[in-house]
């Protein structure tokens, strides 16, 4: 795929973070797809019925109900079923984690200092991890691959689940940098984090300005290494976005003062008790990515945590981005997705909140989210209302091609699906 | 009467709902049944005395104080009834008498001063019941000070029980109720190989937790296999799954030794001293009688079978593995022992012995004509039953398993039911059962689906409708005003 790849404006980069720079490999065999005759929810417009899908080079070049379909090209047929842009889940490590419990398949955290902004998750996705195929079958195109943990975890990359190379896979390294309101991390205290966040943030900018001095030993101390200042660069200039978990509600409010005072870009994630200071947040036009299955008072956190922040959120008129906040069931984003509709948010708007809203907040509305011209061909044709629990994916196409949606469990599933005198051994041998 | 035979006729007088005095002579039967523990009212007093020694009830300490809420007559009409028991009923009534059951059917009379409600458009089920809740020992806060779950101070604790750690004040309840829940099971956790008794409770506020307890209902053993144990106890052992088994057969050698002193005690004279009493054995001992239900907790298909070999030894049955994410690869061996399985629909991968769970095992252990039981072990989850039983049952359509709505419907209500040995009084909507219903806003296995009213024992317990009169934890109470409606919503 050309051209999808965002690049990142800011000036040096560290060898590790070049995917941003890099081009996709052109694709080995032809992307051009049709998919025809399903309804058709673009997302960015209208619900189409009956309408097709026309994909060429890996992009959408038509949607609309009449198609001048070009010889021979291959057809998905998507008559009686619903067709949407394939889903996007901000929310993941897919890439990064096998077995939870199994510490050497987990590489989305890096221990020691609380702040990381410099961990590049890229290289340590693993496209073959046996999540990604499993993610797929649940209409999962894209995810944000995240880093977790500390107080700043280190940045997060865009991936789509297709490809066999890491290469082939990143859409955008970099894509954004993740932190956690973590008062454990930064020392003990809620003021403490804002005390950490605004000095690196202040050190950031001092060694941006200072870098000269810096590197001829001239320069005043600084409280974190010199590449993760410089990892910060990016998000002081507001072209990286920064993701932050926060649940309480005055705790959003101390992340919108740091957003404001400093310029970023911000992303509030879980934000249990948004829907309290929903205003201010519409206000600062910052998203906020919500677990919408999320309502017990877990902790002193979140106390007000209810299953319509979503709708609340979207009354108010805040972005609303959905994450399943899992990665071995991401695959479950429309469970989610269903159950935000079903305590009051709109059906369009929870389609949109696993869509064209995390692509929007990546800053990568152009490219990814919903179903126009000159977006990649990620499209996927559900058997029913997607969020439908009668529902699934039956055909999930990436960058206009048609992706298996075979996986271990299936394989599984044919080894015991008859238990009879062959020994299951000796029986299928997996996708 | 030889020894042999009077200590049979004592394990079935405990055991059956049929009368000491009759029991003996009637009962063909062996080994454990479904039925729950005598009533009260049915059993003599020298044989409730004598059940309370062997389980730990003595002079009636720890039993259920609980009461219905009261209700009069309800006649929830022209709905469709989903019974779990066979039939679905378009256009169906139930009515609730004296907090049960009387009929299920078309076109009921409406006896005098019965509440009608209009159900038509919406559907109608049992109460949701969980297996595995640890709602109350892991409340809602999370946080110092309220973890109750796993005294995981030594492997083996069969001396704790879960209703001593249960914090009736736990938020999470009244969501669970809002989900359609009525009965659950809270289970100590699964860092030790016996981590202690559990309790069934009805999701009815009460100040203590005596006052929530499913009243007679069997209590539960945990029992955990696998990875948990092996990682809390690595230190000091066991740290491997050949320690877990060795721990478990060492604690049941000791409680055959126990069971056998008490009952020779029982069946004599008693004008020797009575036993020492230890609290461990104690348990361990009324599950070898068959009157505590082992709810063992358990992921792979060979840890499984090597558990069954260990009930084989002592003589006594396993009720419900759970978690049993493999139980697919054993389905067969489920259903010959007649051992349920209490899954979830899609959990795994996230440790090793997770690794190897697919959606449709429920659907497959449940063809394999083994008793298969969605559980939850999430206060969030379990607010979802309905849903993940539809996801479930959808995920096996998809693979061409054979399963219907009433199984599906069955693995939340029936078949869990059966597990916590409470199957004849609740668990269905047929006459005589506790009037223990949910009327849904549409079709339960729709996501977009609410529970609008749950009743238990005829009561309206939770309202969607209503702004006052849901229960709200003590905990809620204005300590967020913009936030504090419990469950509603």
């Amino acid at each position: 795929m050309n051209g999808a790849i965002g690049r990142l404006g800011y000036g040096v980069r560290l060898a590790a973070s070049c995917w941003a720079l890099a081009v996709l490999p052109a694709p080995a065999a032809a992307q051009d797809l049709a998919i025809t005759g399903g309804t058709v929810h673009t997302v960015s417009g209208e619900v189409l019925e009956g309408a097709t899908v026309l994909i060429r080079d890996g992009r959408i070049v038509e949607v609309a109900r009449d198609v001048d379909l070009p010889a021979g090209i291959s057809r998905v047929d998507a008559t009686d079923r619903v067709v949407t842009p394939g889903l996007f889940d901000v929310t993941t490590s897919l890439g990064l984690v096998e077995v939870g419990a199994v510490s050497s398949t987990v590489d989305g955290q890096m221990q020691g200092d609380p702040v990381r902004a410099a961990f590049d998750v890229v290289d340590g996705l693993n496209p073959r991890s046996v999540l990604i195929p499993v993610s797929r079958a649940g209409g999962l195109t894209t995810a944000l691959a995240a880093p977790s943990g500390g107080l700043i975890a280190g940045q997060a990359a865009v991936i789509d689940l297709a490809g066999t190379s890491v290469d082939e896979m990143v859409v955008r390294a970099g894509a954004a940098m993740i932190a956690n309101f973590s008062a454990v991390a930064a020392g003990g205290a809620r003021g403490a984090v804002s005390l950490r966040l605004r000095e690196v943030l202040d050190d950031a900018r001092f060694w941006r300005e200072n870098r000269v001095e810096f590197d001829a030993g001239r320069s005043r101390d600084v409280s974190a290494s010199r590449l993760d200042l410089e990892a910060l660069g990016p998000v002081l200039i507001g072209e990286m976005p920064l993701i932050v978990s926060v649940h309480r509600a005055s705790d959003i409010e101390a992340v919108l003062r740091i957003a404001a005072d400093y310029g970023l870009d911000l992303v509030i994630a879980g934000g249990s008790e948004a829907w309290m200071v929903a205003d201010r947040i519409a206000d600062a036009g910052v998203p906020v990515i919500v677990k919408p299955l999320t309502n017990n008072p877990g902790g002193f956190d979140r106390l007000g945590a209810r299953f319509d922040n979503a709708a609340l959120l979207h009354a108010a008129g805040v972005d609303v981005i959905i994450g399943s906040f899992t990665s071995h069931n991401a695959r479950y984003l429309t469970l989610e997705a269903g159950n935000a509709v079903r305590f009051g948010l709109p059906w369009e708007m929870a389609l949109r909140a696993a869509t064209l809203a995390p692509a929007k907040a990546l800053g990568l509305a152009a490219e990814y989210g919903s179903l126009e011209a000159g977006k990649v061909g990620n499209v996927v044709v559900w058997t029913g209302d997607p969020f439908e629990l009668s529902s699934r994916a039956e055909t999930v196409v990436i960058r206009g091609r048609v992706t298996s949606l075979d996986n271990r469990q299936r394989g599984l599933l044919r080894r015991y699906r008859e238990l009879d005198d062959e020994r299951p051994a000796f029986k299928e041998t997996g996708p | 009467m030889t020894e042999p035979r009077m200590r049979r006729c004592l394990f079935l007088a405990l055991l059956s709902l049929v009368l000491v005095a009759a029991g003996c002579a009637s009962s063909a039967g062996s080994g454990p049944e479904s039925g729950p523990v005598p009533s009260a009212q049915a059993e003599g007093d020298g044989a409730k005395a004598d059940r309370q020694l062997l389980n730990g009830t003595r002079n009636g300490a720890w039993e259920s104080s609980y009461e219905p809420l009261p209700s009069g007559p309800v006649l929830i009409r022209g709905g469709t009834v989903m019974t779990a028991a066979g039939e679905e009923i378009a256009g169906g009534d139930v009515l609730l008498v004296d907090g049960r059951i009387q009929a299920v059917g078309m076109d009921l009379d409406v006896p005098a001063g019965a509440h009608v409600i209009d159900a038509s458009g919406r559907f109608v089920t049992p109460g949701i019941i969980d297996t595995h809740s640890h709602l109350g020992v892991y409340p809602s806060p999370s946080v110092e000070g309220m973890g109750e779950g796993n005294e995981a101070t030594n492997p083996v604790t069969a001396e704790v029980w879960a209703e001593h750690g249960v914090w009736p004040q736990d938020a999470g309840f009244w969501r669970a109720l809002a989900g359609g829940v009525t009965t659950i099971q809270v289970l100590p956790g699964s860092a030790n190989l016996i981590g202690g008794r559990g309790v069934t409770l009805k999701l009815v506020p009460g100040r203590g937790v005596t006052d929530m307890m499913f009243p007679r209902a069997p209590m539960g053993l945990k029992m955990a296999c696998g990875e948990n144990p092996k990682r809390v106890y690595a230190t000091r052992g066991p740290s491997t799954r050949m320690g877990n088994v060795a721990g478990y057969r060492a604690a049941f050698i000791r409680a055959e030794a126990y069971r056998e002193t008490w009952d020779r005690w029982l069946e004599g004279d008693r004008q020797s001293d009575a036993p020492d009493r230890d609290l461990q054995l104690e348990t361990l001992a009324e599950v070898l009688r068959g009157n505590i239900l082992v709810q063992n907790h358990c992921y792979r298909a060979d840890d499984m079978l090597t558990m069954l070999e260990l009930a084989r030894e002592f003589g006594f049955s396993i009720r419900s593995f759970h978690h049993a994410t493999e139980a697919y690869k054993i389905r067969d061996y489920l259903a010959a022992e007649g051992v349920g399985a209490s899954m979830w629909v899609d959990w795994w991968g996230f440790k090793m012995e997770a690794f190897d769970g697919i959606p449709e095992n429920i659907a497959l252990v449940s063809d394999a004509g083994a008793t298969a039981i969605l559980h939850t072990d999430s206060g969030l989850e379990i607010q979802i039953l309905n849903q993940n039983a539809a996801r479930a049952m959808y995920a096996g359509l998809a693979a061409g398993i054979d399963v219907s709505r009433d199984d599906a419907l069955r693995w939340i209500t029936a078949n869990a039911a059966w597990a916590l040995g409470i199957d004849d009084r609740t668990g269905t909507l047929e006459p005589g059962k506790a009037g223990d219903v949910v009327i849904w806003s549409g079709d339960p296995f729709s996501v977009y689906t609410r529970a609008d009213q749950v009743f238990i024992d005829g009561a309206t317990v939770f309202d969607r409708e209503r702004s006052r009169g849901n229960p709200v934890s003590d905990f809620e109470l204005g300590i967020l005003p913009e936030a504090g409606r419990g469950g509603a919503r």
